[in-house]
């Protein structure tokens, strides 16, 4: 899988065992926030991924520019990869 | 030690002393003039039957918390202030540990069928609120999490919950506070709001945050109040831009230099301020130079407070602190010396304090404490779990966030999600394991005990 498909399969696993209703779907655009994850859920979701990927991006970041968009996300996923 | 006298009686008694107009409470669905408050009532006027009561307040908005706040402080015996998480099973052991005999609630509350029952809403209806009660010095009763699950119950106040508030602020200050007001950080800024001459913006459960900073931004907020991590939650909203606070404050976590330095490039015009408090100990200082930790200059007397550092760990004591726990099972709240060690881990290096985490083990999730002991006791429900143990696991949105380490009779592929399932059942969100993994053993000290290792 991609990073991107790793991603996405995470935030559906996430958002499946949350009680929301009208889940938007996952295009780049969308914010973050707005996606069925609270700040928690997106928290589980970084720790998760430090798992199954082995990065952590926000570990060395210093959270000056924060991913509001689900294409920010996954762009520091991807850059992050590459500086590996 | 000398207590300093409060400079407020009841809530009340300082609104109709400084009954400036133009000031409001704004929930999401109502806004209250706080000038109604004095001459209205929130519980159609049966606050008189609530004189002398220890009553359960428990409401599902938090507008309606404060409305019923500022209406029983002043005239009922205790005020037992329920979080919106309480889960339902505690609710039995709270009110008989506080003495119940009234509960003030916006829904059907379980338990709670034998109690006198004032129906609480977000709004003032006029009438009369009992103008010529008789006044009463209100026990303030904050529940925060315990080990075994059951809420410690942790008494204030109004005296030693306003001490660290200076009476003497500019008026028309706009506070918000993204901690909610029935937890100790919350009703700081709660009280700062009404006894400092300002108004108030409070959020209702499940509003988006950009919804909030919407309304916080349509209000003009000028003061604004969260956990770091709640701050770090703002900045990843495009509704970040619309706020432009003059003053900006962090407690409930450790505020770390990245946030720190985040707000300090998103908002350059603000003051940046963090503070060290704890429902026990109280506010113990507020650092204001932008930088993580705090000036080691602060340890020993100044004013009122004092500080020390005893076995590691941050020891504090004055007159801001809560008198005792309700529940006999938490011990003495204070030492001999009347001071309230903390558990939070302080190392100093140079003219400098930082912290280093918890002794006891607990987890600090975006502000919220968390005893492992007590999710433990909820995964060893599952009968393929052997044993388990739950650790903070650092993470730099939330601070830290539960992870659980399980020793299964069988590795059968999907015991990990039945144990998430039932922690989802049982425990608050913030509270459910965000990764469980299964291992092999768990190291056993020689007196029977799991090694823990803590800060």
């Amino acid at each position: 899988m991609s990073i991107k498909e790793t991603i996405l399969s995470e935030i559906e696993r996430i958002r499946l065992a949350g009680r929301a209703k009208d889940l938007p779907g996952l295009t780049d655009d969308l914010v973050l926030l707005d996606s069925g994850l609270d700040s928690l859920g997106i928290a589980v979701l970084v720790t998760r991924l430090e798992d199954s990927l082995g990065i952590d991006p926000f570990d060395d970041s210093e959270f000056a520019s924060p991913p509001v968009t689900l294409g920010d996300f996954v762009r520091l996923y991807e850059n992050a990869a590459q500086s590996v | 030690m000398k207590m300093r006298r409060s400079p407020f009686n009841s809530i009340r008694e300082h609104l109709i002393n400084h009954a400036n107009p133009g000031r409001f409470l704004w929930g999401t669905a109502a806004q209250v003039h706080l000038s109604d408050v004095l001459t209205g009532t929130y519980s159609d006027g049966r606050a008189p039957d609530l004189c002398g009561k220890s009553v359960l307040l428990a409401t599902q908005d938090q507008a309606a918390a404060a409305l019923a706040l500022i209406e029983l402080d002043g005239i009922a015996r205790r005020i037992i202030v329920c979080p919106p998480d309480l889960a339902a099973a505690h609710f039995p052991a709270v009110i008989a540990r506080g003495e119940a005999d009234a509960i003030v609630s916006d829904y059907d509350v379980p338990f709670a069928h034998d109690l006198l029952r004032v129906s609480s809403v977000a709004g003032i209806a006029g009438g009369a609120a009992g103008q010529d009660r008789p006044l009463q010095r209100t026990e303030w009763v904050l529940l925060t999490s315990g080990t075994t699950g059951a809420p410690k119950m942790i008494v204030h106040t109004l005296a030693s919950l306003t001490a660290p508030i200076d009476a003497n602020q500019e008026p028309g200050r706009v506070w918000g506070t993204f901690y909610d007001i029935r937890r100790y950080g919350g009703l700081q800024i709660f009280l700062r709001a009404l006894l400092g001459g300002g108004s108030l913006v409070l959020s209702s459960a499940g509003e988006p945050v950009s919804d909030h900073l919407g309304r916080l931004a349509a209000r003009g907020v000028t003061h604004l109040s969260g956990t770091p991590s709640q701050w770090r939650r703002v900045l990843m909203s495009p509704a970040a831009r619309l706020i432009s606070p003059a003053y900006i404050r962090l407690s409930g976590e450790i505020a770390d230099q990245s946030i720190l330095d985040a707000l300090r490039s998103f908002y350059p015009d603000s003051r940046i301020g963090h503070a060290f408090a704890s429902t026990e100990a109280g506010v113990a200082f507020e650092v204001n130079d932008g930088l993580t930790g705090f000036p080691a200059s602060f340890i020993g007397s100044r004013g009122e407070v004092e500080i020390g550092i005893r076995h590691g760990s941050l020891i504090i004591r004055s007159g801001r602190a809560a008198s005792h726990y309700l529940d006999a099972e938490s011990g003495p709240l204070k030492d001999q010396e009347g001071f309230v060690d903390t558990g939070d881990i302080v190392d100093v290096r140079g003219e400098r304090c930082y912290f280093l985490g918890r002794r006891n083990g607990v987890i600090n999730v975006g502000g919220l404490k968390v005893y492992p002991e007590e999710v433990e006791a909820v995964i060893n429900r599952h009968p393929a779990v052997r044993m388990c143990m739950v650790v903070g696991r650092k993470n730099t949105l939330m601070g830290a966030l539960v992870a659980a380490d399980v020793v299964v009779t069988d590795a059968a592929v999907g015991v990990p999600n039945e144990i998430l399932a039932i922690c989802r059942q049982s425990l608050p969100v913030h509270k459910v394991p965000a990764t469980i993994r299964c291992v092999t053993a768990l190291e056993i000290a020689s007196a029977g005990k799991m090694v823990r290792h803590y800060a």
